[in-house]
């Protein structure tokens, strides 16, 4: 198979295993590519695709823009602090706009969980999402998965403990269903205000204490404390949260094995994971960052090769 | 379906050391020479022209795999895209002579996919075409091939089927397919 059963990635739950397999067989070749003396290819010269945030984002904009720019797509940008809907335009309208222009693809970030869902149903063009809230980010996802994959060979029976800020995180959201589908064991981590309730019913291990996640798993995916969306106090203070849930080089050593670390940035360092961790050989978080290109260039060219030119 | 053996195995090999000589002529020792086997299906005679010629020549020849499938002017076009391979090139090919190898010739836009591929590895001095099997009369591209195994005249509707050893096959064969009754 080389064609994706869908052609929007709104989220991972709308994936199959064999969609992932392809976007990871098809992100191997573009590793490949953006190593190389010249880092582009041709294959998308003929589409546009609009990168539209409603959110914040350094690293997930630049990643996709990159991705797109070395596929040789054009590109345009968007951001919302500095257009017409702050006059009150409305998603619908801001999106029929750009597509107007002629776009093909359009990769999204927007505050409201469901968003690029809504999207979909409206429009011709195929949607990636880049985040929606506190609901889904399946590129974040895809290529944490993919590092586990490159790093140890195989997600398959791999035990992969999520700590930190799961009520906030569509990081977290997403990373469950993908590991899940890839066939590892998910546990989540973290105090249980930040724990969503019924999370257990998605069939993961649900732990308090980070030493006995730490103990239990062969990578740890570390979430940022979103101060950002906490209007109230899930804990007591940052002092505190860093002496009962962050993960320094001391406790690393004290375990019986080595574990892999990852996180996905931006690093609040000294508060969920410590600097000397966060540079260690033991974290992977570079790599993370590379094959977020990578991932993305597949994920793109797979869902562009859905559409016909000629219709 | 009908099913026309063009090369059996002990002609096929005579036709690659024959193919082999000729290179030889033009690249002598192959100090400035290197070949890039097309995926997925070029890369079982690329390998056996690279055996062939360390033979003659005892010592090493260059090889690469290249894919062409980022570079192919059908994306979107065809129902799939295509999957792609992998690229296996461990050197520049920057001021080299190139042999492009690929088991058959048809359309030739598979050729001009592989050159855009092979300059993201540099600015070769000189590319050549080897193909085991020609299809005449159907190109849709100004592209010929400098050494062929066999030439064939083919309809549209007829495929050219090579199977490999390496593929698993029993041995080298080369056959004419016929779709249909005719």
């Amino acid at each position: 198979m080389s064609k994706l059963s869908d052609k929007h990635l709104l989220g991972i739950k709308n994936l199959t295993r064999a969609d992932i397999d392809l976007i990871f067989q098809t992100a191997d070749n573009f590793k490949d590519v953006i190593n190389r003396p010249i880092k582009k290819v041709p294959s998308l010269r003929d589409i546009t695709i609009a990168n539209i945030f409603f959110e914040n984002s350094t690293r997930t904009r630049l990643s996709f823009e990159l991705a797109e720019k070395r596929l040789s797509a054009d590109v345009v940008n968007f951001s919302s602090s500095s257009s017409s809907v702050k006059k009150g335009e409305t998603l619908l309208d801001t999106v029929n706009n750009i597509l107007a222009m002629k776009v093909d693809m359009v990769v999204m970030r927007h505050g409201s969980p469901g968003a690029p869902h809504f999207l979909a149903k409206h429009i011709d063009a195929n949607i990636v999402n880049a985040g929606d809230g506190t609901h889904e980010h399946p590129t974040q996802a895809l290529l944490d998965t993919y590092s586990i994959r490159e790093r140890l060979g195989t997600v398959e029976g791999k035990k992969v403990a999520i700590i930190g800020d799961i009520l906030h995180s569509r990081v977290a959201m997403s990373n469950i269903f993908a590991l899940q589908k890839m066939g590892a064991e998910v546990m989540v981590c973290g105090p249980n205000t930040l724990l969503p309730k019924h999370i257990d019913e998605l069939g993961l291990q649900v732990e308090l204490d980070v030493r006995k996640a730490l103990e239990w798993c062969d990578v740890a995916n570390v979430l940022r404390i979103q101060l950002e969306r906490q209007q109230i106090k899930y804990f007591p203070s940052l002092r505190e949260y860093a002496l009962y849930y962050g993960i320094n080089k001391q406790l690393l050593d004290s375990l019986s094995k080595q574990i892999t670390i990852m996180h996905p940035g931006p690093i609040n360092r000294g508060v969920e994971l410590s600097s000397d961790v966060a540079d260690s050989e033991h974290a992977i978080i570079l790599d993370q960052v590379e094959n977020g290109v990578a991932v993305r260039m597949a994920v793109l060219y797979l869902l562009a090769g859905i559409g016909d030119i000629t219709n | 379906m009908q099913k026309r053996l063009i090369l059996d195995s002990h002609i096929l090999d005579v036709t690659l050391e024959r193919l082999c000589q000729h290179v030889i002529e033009n690249h002598g020792n192959f100090e400035n020479s290197v070949i890039l086997g097309l995926q997925p299906r070029g890369i079982y005679l690329a390998d056996i022209i690279k055996s062939k010629l360390e033979s003659n020549l005892e010592h090493d020849i260059p090889l690469g795999y290249l894919d062409t499938t980022f570079y192919r002017d059908d994306f979107r076009r065809r129902d799939e895209p295509v999957a792609a391979n992998a690229t296996k090139v461990d050197f520049l090919i920057e001021s080299k002579k190139v042999i492009i190898v690929d088991d058959v010739l048809f359309t030739g836009r598979s050729v001009r996919a592989a050159m855009d591929a092979m300059i993201a590895f540099g600015r070769p001095e000189k590319v050549e075409l080897l193909v085991l099997v020609d299809r005449k009369y159907s190109r849709e591209l100004p592209i010929e091939p400098d050494y062929v195994g066999k030439h064939v005249n083919t309809i549209e509707s007829q495929k050219v089927l090579v199977e490999w050893e390496a593929q698993g096959k029993k041995e080298n064969k080369v056959w004419l397919v016929t779709q249909g009754n005719n």
